[in-house]
Parts: structure tokens; sequence; C-alpha cells
């Protein structure tokens, strides 16, 4: 009897390891099509890049990201997207172990990220910077001025590291509390936990919109960091990440070409060559990446372009109020550019 | 007789029941050996084809993060392997201090449930309610958010003693400016407790040999203080102290105990208390009434009765099942990522973040926890050998 018994355990754990055994990195626009939905791993916590409102409908700069890549892959979002949460602490894992399909959540590429973990960056949907947000009546003026202080930081993230160079390259003795979640976090420091709150400067823009009193607090105006944010995608799985990038390029190029979500129509009766062939009039560009000719089209048509989805999550008529800055395009001084698409 | 041989012959070994026993232990080993090696290599060759850095190389690079507080010096240029040194530290440190305050506050409300006091009773009964029936991870909060909604911010310190500071960062206290004496008079210390245990040892045997007794207590309690304080003015009693000051954005000097290591600690020793109290408790009514009866027949004082009869039998009931409560304080001490004490999970999970090791650092918790629950499993072993019958 104790025989079977243990034959048994042997046999359910061998199914169970072979279950939960890292797959093959292989083909996710299939499993992708085969199950009808993409499982993408967002934020959760922060607003204005992904955060659920109080209708539970999901908002963000980093969840119109997602939308662009269900629309390239169905031709429609609605019911196309299951939404993740993810901590800073467990984003990366969750996407190596195909939890998700892929990453839209205000994650800061580098170099050690891209070779180490096992994951590909694509384009970049908003370049962000580092910075201070401390309350106004500590009367500080200057990041230069933080020697001493309580700086509340997200655990795993890079801002934990850049804070630390910066302290450290400044000669100034600083103190931190990380608690793992963001709501928690800046819970801490709205109580006054501590002096300070480190992050990406969008993030501490995006949290100072959500505090109680979002006029006592002061971004501080040193940016210590380049925080390039880009959605990310499993090493090794070329076609998936190509149409993730494109997805996103085709917003970014919809601006520079004119096209927004409001004459996207009349654009399709367009004779440039150019507006032709990214709308896929003339076909080409949605064989190539294995999806509909029409991707770009209806990223336009049900998203927008990157302008539109910039001034509609994040732009300086939301709470957050951040001009374009770096975001805009290169012909406007910004760095957003896209490669044609032919 | 030869037809018995012929039976014997013709059992073919298979159908002998010890070697299929070997038999089977062999095949169950081999088969247990496949699944390790089928589940190892699985996850390297995987990890290599997703290009995922494996090995322990990264303990010895920079970890370039800082810990919010540390039992020894660490800073950001220091390596992982520090890092996570200081996360040991820290889960030892408020495991440790858990143990001991909760395995006291559980005895307490224990024998508090039994009093014969209706009110006492009733608030023992309440306060072990209350506290096993909410989750530990919402103590935490509750305890975190108040101790930083509460107390004022540093400029607006509660100061209650000279020196002693109550703010939303903690309690800063003074501590003795760094002097050789407090290294002799810890040596003192450590010299008082071998003096009471061998004054001790010597008052037992005298009580065994003419029934005299010694006030141990007294005299014991009187050589603890006595000789680390003879020491100090020995050594020209040094006064000076290290007091907190504020400077810029926090108080500086001193000692401080941070919110978030006070709300883990107060969380988990309330709540493991509250379980301790109903081992205690059911370890205690265990024990028959006519135990007391008869101690108390033979003249021995309540008190006595309690600490000769009673608890060395309780203790045998109770010792099992606290060992177990133990382990899960130091299991539970993990939550402390939740509200930013920095212990080993949350230094390991910072580690994994930043290297993306994942396989190793989760390997790494294992062995930790595992490290420690068996040495608490062991330290209880021996203590519950110890205390059991010693049958004659």
């Amino acid at each position: 009897m104790k025989l079977w018994k243990s034959l048994f355990i042997g046999c359910s754990l061998v199914a169970v390891s072979a279950g939960l055994a890292f797959a093959d990195n292989g083909d996710t626009l299939k499993d992708v099509q085969a199950k009808g939905f993409i499982q993408v791993g967002v934020n959760g916590d922060l607003f204005g890049f992904g955060k659920a409102d109080q209708k539970g409908v999901w908002k963000g700069l980093d969840v119109d990201t997602a939308r662009a890549i269900a629309v390239a892959v169905f031709g429609e979002y609605k019911d196309r997207l299951r939404y993740t949460p993810l901590t800073a602490k467990t984003r990366f894992t969750a996407l190596q172990s195909k939890e998700i399909d892929v990453l839209t959540r205000n994650c800061t590429q580098t170099l050690g990220r891209d070779t180490s973990l096992g994951l590909d960056f694509v384009q970049v949907n908003y370049y962000d910077g580092q910075g201070f947000m401390v309350p106004k009546a500590l009367g500080v003026k200057s990041a230069k001025e933080l020697g001493g202080a309580t700086v509340c930081v997200l655990p795993g993230t890079t801002t934990e590291q850049n804070a630390a160079d910066f302290f450290r390259s400044n000669n100034m003795e600083w103190k931190t509390v990380t608690i793992e979640n963001t709501a928690e976090l800046s819970q801490a420091f709205w109580a006054g936990r501590c002096d300070v709150l480190t992050s990406d400067a969008s993030q501490l823009a995006g949290l100072r919109a959500s505090a109680p009193k979002p006029e006592d607090y002061t971004i501080l105006p040193e940016i210590i960091s380049k925080e390039p944010l880009a959605p990310a995608v499993r090493h090794g799985d070329n076609q998936w990440k190509d149409i993730v990038n494109y997805s996103v390029l085709a917003m970014i190029n919809a601006e520079e070409l004119g096209i927004t979500s409001a004459n996207v129509d009349e654009m399709l009766k367009s004779k440039d060559p150019k507006i032709q062939r990214f709308l896929g009039v003339s076909p080409g560009n949605g064989a190539a990446l294995g999806i509909d000719e029409k991707f770009a089209y209806n990223i336009i048509k049900q998203v927008g372009n990157y302008s539109e989805v910039f001034e509609r999550n994040v732009g300086v008529n939301t709470p957050l109020g951040i001009e374009r800055g770096l975001n805009a395009l290169w012909t406007d001084g910004g760095l957003m550019y896209s490669p044609p698409f032919k | 007789m030869s037809s018995e041989q012929n039976s014997n012959a013709k059992t073919y070994f298979w159908n002998d029941e010890k070697t299929r026993a070997i038999l089977y232990q062999i095949v169950t080993a081999a088969f247990v050996a496949f699944i390790g090696y089928y589940l190892i290599s699985n996850v390297q060759t995987n990890m290599e084809k997703q290009s995922i850095a494996s090995g322990f190389g990264f303990i010895e690079k920079e970890a370039a993060f800082e810990i919010g507080e540390s039992l020894i010096e660490y800073s950001a240029a220091d390596t992982y392997g520090r890092a996570l040194l200081v996360g040991v530290l820290n889960t030892l440190k408020v495991s440790l201090i858990g143990m001991i305050l909760t395995t006291i506050l559980g005895t307490f409300i224990g024998v508090c449930t039994l009093s014969t006091n209706w009110l006492i009773s009733k608030i023992g009964t309440m306060y072990v309610e209350l506290f096993q029936n909410i989750p530990v991870l919402l103590q935490l909060f509750f305890f975190y958010a108040l101790f930083y909604e509460i107390f004022p911010a540093p400029r607006q310190a509660l100061n209650p003693i000279t020196g002693v500071f109550i703010t939303n960062r903690g309690i800063d206290f003074p501590v003795p400016a760094s002097d050789p004496v407090w290294g002799y008079i810890g040596l003192a210390f450590v010299a008082a407790c071998i003096v009471i245990w061998l004054v001790r040892r010597w008052a037992v045997k005298r009580q065994e040999r003419s029934g005299q007794q010694f006030p141990t207590f007294w005299v014991g309690l009187g050589i603890l203080l006595g000789l680390p304080l003879l020491t100090w003015i020995v050594n020209g009693a040094p006064t000076e102290m290290d007091v907190p000051v504020l400077k810029g954005f926090n108080f500086q000097g001193g000692r401080n105990i941070s919110p978030e290591f006070s709300a883990l600690l107060i969380g988990l020793v309330l709540y493991t208390a509250s379980f301790i109290a109903q081992i205690v408790r059911a370890g205690i009514q265990s024990i028959s009434h006519g135990q007391t009866e008869a101690a108390m027949s033979i003249g021995l004082k309540p008190g006595l009765v309690l600490k000769l009869v009673i608890f060395p039998q309780a203790l045998r009931v109770i010792v099992p099942p606290l060992t177990s409560q133990l382990l899960n304080l130091t299991k539970n001490s993990s939550l402390a990522v939740a509200i930013g004490f920095p212990d080993f999970v949350q230094v390991a999970g910072t580690t994994i973040n930043q290297t993306g090791q994942a396989v190793e650092g989760v390997a790494m918790m294992m062995v930790v926890y595992l490290t420690f629950s068996l040495l608490t499993s062991a330290f209880m072993n021996w203590y519950n050998k110890k205390i059991k019958i010693v049958e004659r």
C-alpha cells in the first residue's frame, strides 16, 4: 500500500514538474492566437501609466501600448487583454516564466537587464529620468541639500541604485526605507516616514497627482539619471519582438505622418506612398510581420497616435501635467523617431 | 522434508518478500534520482536557451544598493555577499528577540486565562481570540501605519525623557559613549552568570544534604548587578553619553529603533503569543487536579506547587507545539517585505531583481530558513529531552 502511495506521489511529481518546467521560448504569437488574448504585465498602481480606474477600466500610457499590441495581433483590444499587476521585484520573473506574454510596466532598459535577465527591450515608449519629490514644508531647493535625509524608494529598481550612486558621489549620508508596493510606499511618504520620495520623474508626477494634498509637494529640479522606459519580451522570440516593437513604432510613425485617430479614414485615400504603405493600402508590412496588413490603421483608429496617447494619459491637461520634453518627435527637438515603415 | 525443499526451490526471487522490498526501494530511489536530474537539467538548458545568467559569481560583485538598517557596517559599495549577510543578521535579530518576548508574553497570557479572577481570565481570553483571529500581515500593516501616522516628524519630536526622542522615524535614545569599560562590564556580566550557576549548584546540593534552603534568587540578583557595577566604579565610572541630536532631517548619534523593526517585532510577538497562550493553558490543564491536591497535602506553598509539581509535568506537553510556534515566528518574519524591514527575503529579493538570478536566490532563501528552523528544532528537542520524565 505504502509503495503504491509513493509511486503515485512520484508520478504526480513528474507530471507537475513537466508542467512547471520552463518550456521553449518558441512562438509567442502562435500561443497568443491560440488562447485568444494577450497576458500583459502592468504596474497596477501608477496613475498615468498603468492603473485601473474606479470602474475597473485600465488606463495609462503602458496600458495603451499594450492595447496597440493587442490590436496589431487581433484587430481589436476589447476582451483581448488580460492584465497582471506586477511589482518592481516580480516583473522580470513573471516574463521569464511565461506568466505574461509582454511586459509594459515602465521598465528602464539597461545593458544588464537586456543580457543577464533573458529578455529583450523594444522601442522606448517614454524617456524618463529620476527625480526627487519632497514636501514643500522642508524648504529644500536642490537635491544637493538632501544630506542626512531619509529616502523612500522601491526595492529592486534602477532608481534604488541610482540614488545610492548619487548620494555616494556627492558624499552625503542617507537612509533608505524600501517598501515593495508602490501604494504602501507612497502612503508612508505622505505620512512623513521619509523626507524624500525618489523615482522616475513621471512616476513622481503620477504619485503626486494621487496625494491627499498634491499642492504640498514639489519635485526637485535635478534629474539624476537616464531612464528609457520600454516594453520587454522574452529573449529569442524574434517575430514576437518585431510585432511588439512595430506596434509601438506605428504610433510614433503616425504622429510623424500627421495621422490621428480622427483623420485616419481620410488618410486611407492619401496619394502619399509612405502613408499608403504605412496604413496597408499598399500591402507588405503586415505580411512581413505575420499579422494583418491593416495593423497600423487599426492601432491608430482604435488607440491613436503617440501624441494622442501621451496627451490623454500624462500630458499637460491631465493631473500629471507633463510636457512632451524628451518625448516629443525628433522634428520637435525630442527623441521619438520611427524607422520607415517599408 | 524433500517436498518442502522442492517448494522452496520453486519460490522465485520476485516472490520473496524481502528481496521484493529491496527491489522496490531501488526502483523508488532511481525514480527520485531521475526526477531530480530531469528537473535540474531542464532548468539549466532552459536558462541557457533564454540566456539567463547562472552561478553564484554575483556574490562577489558590488551590490550598489543601500540597506535601511544593519547590525554590521554596510554601504552600497559592499558586495552582494555582505548585503545578504546583513539580511540574514536582520532576520536573526527579529526572530531571536521575537522568540524570547513571545514565549514570555504567551506564558503570561496563558496563565492569566486560567486565573480564578474573572476579569483577568476574561482579558486573557479576549486577547487570545483577538490576536489569533486576525491575519498577521494585517496586524503588521496596522502597527506600521500606527507608527508613522501617530508620531510627529523629527522637528516636532516627542521628548518624554531627556535624551529620548520619539518620532515617525522611530525611537532615538542615548547610549554610553564608546569606552573600553563597557567591554569589561560585558565580561563581568558573563562572569556573574557563571558564579550564579556555581552558587545554585552548591545550594541545591546543600539543601539535599541538610534540608536548609538558601536564598539563591536574591543572592544571584545581587551578584548579577553588583559585579558589573563594581567593574564600572573601579574603572573610574565614566558617564559620558552619546545623545541623539537633531541635525538637518534626522536625529544623529545615539541609537535608533526603526518603525519597521518595531512594527514587525510587535506584530509577530503579539500574534504568536496568542497561540502560545493556548498551548500553555492546555499544558497546565492536562495535569490532573489530584496532583495539586497531593502537593498541597504534603505542605507545599502554592508557588512551589506550580514550580515543582505542575510546570515540570506541563512542560512536556507544552514544548513540542511551542517549538512549532517559534518556527512559525521565524518564518512569518519574512512578511517584513511588506512593511519595509530589510530582512533576508527583502535583500535576497532585491539581489534577484538586480542580477536576475532567481534560481540561486530562491535556493539561498530556502537554505537560510531551513538552517534557522533546524537549529531552533535541534535546540528545542534538546530541551525537550532534558525535561522529559527521568525514569529510574
